[in-house]
Order: C-alpha cells, then structure tokens, then sequence
C-alpha cells in the first residue's frame, strides 16, 4: 500500500538547545485516520511544523506520497494542507479572502478557486460569513475557516493539529462528522488532539509521542487491547442498603452509585450476577474516564519511569 | 512547478498587497500627499524665493522631483516593511509558507506590492505638484526607469526591515532614524556642489543622492552625478539587497523556527 508519509531518524533541536524530537521513525498509509498523541510539549507540533516546512529539521529524511521534502519539495507540499493549532490568517481580511489567496499560493485559478470556496465554505457552514472580517468570527468558526482554507487545493494528507480545542461540543461533533466524510472520501488525515474521545472514535492508527521520541505506534485495535483493566460507573434504581462491601471488583460510591472494576480476562457477567442475588438492579452503566485515556496515562508514565 | 502556477501564485500575493493599502488609503496614500503639499507651500512658495534660483531654475521646480521621489522611497519602502512584519506578527504568512510558492516568488510578490504603492504615491504627488509648478519631463524613459528601480531598491530594503524586526519598533526605527535624514541629506532640497569639498565627498556615500539626481535628469535635464554612475549603484544595491533577502528566506530567518 502507498505511504502518505513516511519520516526516517527525524530530529529537531532548537537553538536554544532544546531537543523537541530525537529520530523518530513514523509512517502513514495513504488513507488512513491518523492519531498523533502526546502531553503537552511532547514534540507533536515540531514534527507537524517539520513535515508543513514551518519548522527547519536538525536531521533525518521525509517523504510526502514519495515525494522528498528535501528534492522534490513544490510536489511534496503540494499534496498537503494544514490545520495549526493557533490561528494564523489576517484578521483584517474575509473568510472568502483567505481561502481565494490560499488556492492562489497554490496556483488554483480564481474560477475554481471560487467554485472550491463555496463548496468547502458551505460545508462548514461558513458561506453567510464570507465577506465579514474574520476578527468578527467565533472560535468555532475561526477554526471552521482554518479547515477550509486548508482543503481550498484538495489535498491528499490532511494534517491537524488540535482542531477541535476550545470548540463546543455540538460543532466539535458535526467537525467530527466531516472529518469522517472526507477520509471516506479518500483524504488521509493525521489527527492531535488531547481530547481522546476524539482519537479513539475517529483514528484507526495511533502513535504516541513524549519527551520527542515515539513510545507507541500501533493500529487503534491493538492498542485498546493493551488495556489491563477498566472501571464502570453503575447506577442503581434503589439505595444500596445492607449490600456486603465484600463482592470483588466492586465499590459503593454512594447509595445509588457502585463503581466495578473488571481486569482483562474478566467479565460483567458475574458483578451483575452477583449484583442480582442481592435483588439490585443496573439502570445504566458508563466507563469511568475514556479507555484510551487510561492506556495514554500508562503508556506515558512507563516511557518516563524507564527513561528514569 | 510550470508557469501558469507560477504567475497565479504572484498575481495572488501582488492582488492581496494592493488590495491592502488600497482598502487603508487613508493611512497610506493620503498622509505623503498632505505632508508634501506642505512641503511645495512652505519651501517653494513660501521660502523658495527668497533663495532664488538653483543650478538655472527656480527653487520650486528644484525640489518638487526630489520631493516625488522622496515619497516613493519612503512608501515603497513602508509598504513592504509593515505589511510582511504584520504577516509575519499575525502568522498569516505561513499561509504562504506551507504552499510550494518558492522563496523568489514571495520576495517578487511583496516587491511588487511595494513598487505598486510607491509608484500610485509618486503619480498622486506629481499630479498635486501641478498645482504648484508646471513640470516638464526632460526625458520621460530615465524617469520612468529611475522612479521603477527605486521603489524596487527601497521596497527590497523594507522587506529586510520586515524580515530582521522583532517588533513594530524595529519597523518603524530604520526609516525615522536612517531613511529620513538619508533622504533629506541626498540633495532634494540642495545641489551638493554647494556644498564645501569635504561634505561633497561625504555626500557621495549616500545612495539616495545617485538616485534623486538622476531622477531629476529625467525632469530637469541637470544632475550633479553621472547618470551611468547613478544607474550602476542603484542596480548594485538591487542584486546585493535580492541577494540577501533570498538568504534570509530560504534560511527562514524570523518565520522558521
């Protein structure tokens, strides 16, 4: 299957002799939903910058759908577009401005860039707003038009850092909702976001990044199959009353709410069995924290306790 | 990368810097034109005859090519300068910088848009110098080659201003500390053969002389340099400028971390 990127030894200090990446070796088939992930000041937007020529490399190699940065860069670039985290278009300008200069760096002639501009405008419900100034715009919307301005020259990898941050859930859902179309449509996407919800509902490969090396990179299954234990949250319909404090696995948290944890191998079957003898009934269960999050903890805290 | 993309790339980035300082005319067309009317009252009706004549014509036509090229320099160089630092401080021209523009292209771009501002100040301020003394253009292909490489040179010089400023300070520093006083002291209002030996010679070390004499040759038909030598620095400057802007873009010098 053909790569959409493919890094080799992808290094980066920077002048003040900060190491932000220390050769990490990543590749993404063309196709695929990609998660980046890391803590804050992990390397994730260094290597986002590295691959978007914003940032200068200290060393290693980057093809983009096999085109060399370093040899081949109009083509290699040509092929990307970027969402960054922080917003980055003059706020003096339109929404409708942005997205037409941006096919204009790309060499889109004005008619199509027209056509594209209402399109992808329309789709992120930005085309009443396109001849206001973009300071009169929300978060959301800012962030709307960063991702349209990046499709405006319909790119084969789309790259985004954070684009979800700070954006209501109901936009945040219908973002998700056209990010997945446009996958479907065969875009390939590489994805960072802290909200892990966001990774695991969306992405089917997965790397993460700490201190600037990668600690994993595997498919999303694999790594949900990692997960040692998970804990659910059960409310009842009635107070507990005199339910032993002894059933495995099991916490009162109140006197309606139990917490259950189930290690690997184990099952709900026999907390609820239990749960049933003593004539308690389940009216809804949920995960405690998001089952990604549990295993980014983990898997962040081992790399730092072995680098240790 | 063929031509066609080329050109549109260029044509986006000349359209947008236009349509900047087109949209803020008040900020940036109207204030030279104000601050030059002044100067025509003041030193050419006021003052002007009082002095007399200067190398055979009266003082008012002396300065008024002087005091169009001074605009131009001083816009052109505004220009690029403010706009690439506002890019620059806003992060918009990385909107441009992760496209496959290359780096020349860019540079042209902003140079353009310099050299459009600088030309429609000049063309504003000549017309406003009509009212005050009836020019006569001597020889129209130096002028209009002189006031083009010029707003060339100053707009190149701006965008090394942009490019190296930390701060709007940075950008406004080199033209109140550097530009203007070059300028004042490059002969607009003076033929440096007044000037006693010493200074004469001192004058020569400043590039806006070559270029505010020969612009008056293309008006006047009289200079106090060489026109050949005029057109030589002027070029000079425009190769070494281009030259290290082009370092300074391909390094990402300010715009690449």
């Amino acid at each position: 299957m053909q790569l959409a990127l493919q890094i080799e030894g992808l290094a980066k200090t920077y002048a003040n002799g900060f190491i932000a990446l220390r050769g990490i070796d990543l590749s993404v088939r063309d196709g695929d939903f990609f998660a980046l992930l890391g803590p804050n000041g992990a390397g994730k937007s260094t290597a986002i910058g590295i691959i978007c020529s914003l940032v200068n490399k200290t060393r290693g190699r980057m093809t983009i759908y096999g085109h060399d940065i370093d040899i081949d860069f109009s083509s290699a670039k040509a092929c990307i577009g970027v969402v960054p985290q922080e917003f980055n278009f003059s706020i003096f300008e339109t929404p409708l401005q942005v997205v037409l200069n941006q096919a204009g760096y790309y060499g889109i002639d004005r008619r199509l860039a027209h056509k594209r501009a209402e399109k992808y405008l329309t789709q992120l419900g930005l085309w009443d707003k396109r001849n206001d100034q973009n300071r009169m715009l929300s978060g959301g919307m800012k962030r709307r038009l960063m991702i349209a301005r990046a499709l405006i020259h319909e790119p084969r990898l789309l790259i985004l850092d954070e684009p979800t941050a700070g954006v209501d859930i109901e936009i945040r859902h219908t973002m998700w909702e056209f990010l997945k179309k446009i996958n479907a449509e065969g875009t390939t996407i590489i994805l960072t976001t802290h909200y892990l919800e966001e990774a695991e509902s969306l992405c089917r490969n997965i790397a993460i990044i700490d201190h600037g090396s990668l600690v994993e990179n595997t498919t999303m299954k694999s790594l949900l199959r990692k997960l040692q234990r998970e804990t659910f949250v059960l409310d009842v319909d009635q107070p507990l009353g005199d339910l032993p404090n002894d059933i495995e696995g099991l916490r009162r948290i109140d006197e309606t709410t139990l917490e259950a944890d189930v290690s690997r191998g184990d099952n709900l079957t026999r907390i609820f069995t239990e749960l049933g003898t003593h004539g308690i009934v389940v009216n809804s269960m949920r995960n405690k924290s998001n089952r990604l999050e549990q295993l980014f903890i983990d898997l962040v805290r081992d790399g730092r306790e072995s680098r240790a | 990368m063929n031509a066609r993309y080329l050109y549109i790339a260029f044509q986006t980035i000349v359209i947008k810097e236009v349509t900047r300082f087109a949209r803020i005319w008040q900020q940036t067309v109207l204030p030279p034109v104000i601050t030059t009317s002044l100067y025509f009252v003041i030193f050419g009706n006021l003052i002007g005859p009082r002095i007399g004549e200067m190398q055979g014509f009266n003082y008012m036509d002396f300065i008024v090519p002087g005091l169009i090229l001074m605009a131009v320099i001083t816009n052109s160089y505004a220009n690029v300068a403010s706009s690439f630092y506002s890019a620059k401080f806003q992060r918009s021209i990385e909107e441009i910088l992760v496209s496959p523009t290359p780096s020349w292209l860019i540079l042209a771009g902003y140079i353009s848009g310099g050299v459009a501002r600088g030309i429609c100040v000049g063309f504003v301020v000549s017309l406003v110098s009509l009212f005050f003394s009836e020019l006569e253009v001597h020889n129209f292909v130096v002028l209009i080659s002189v006031v083009i490489l010029t707003s060339i040179l100053f707009s190149l010089a701006g965008f090394t201003n942009g490019m190296l400023a930390r701060s709007f300070d940075d950008v406004s520093i080199i033209p109140t500390f550097v530009l203007t006083p070059l300028t004042y002291l490059g002969g607009i209002f003076y033929s440096v053969k007044l000037l006693p030996e010493f200074w004469q010679n001192v004058s020569l070390g400043n590039p806006i002389l070559y270029m505010i004499n020969a612009f008056r040759y293309g008006f006047l038909g009289i200079t106090d340099i060489n026109l050949a030598w005029s057109y030589f620095i002027i070029v000079m400057f425009i190769v070494v400028l281009f030259s290290i802007n082009l370092i300074l873009l391909a390094r990402g010098h300010g715009i690449r971390t």
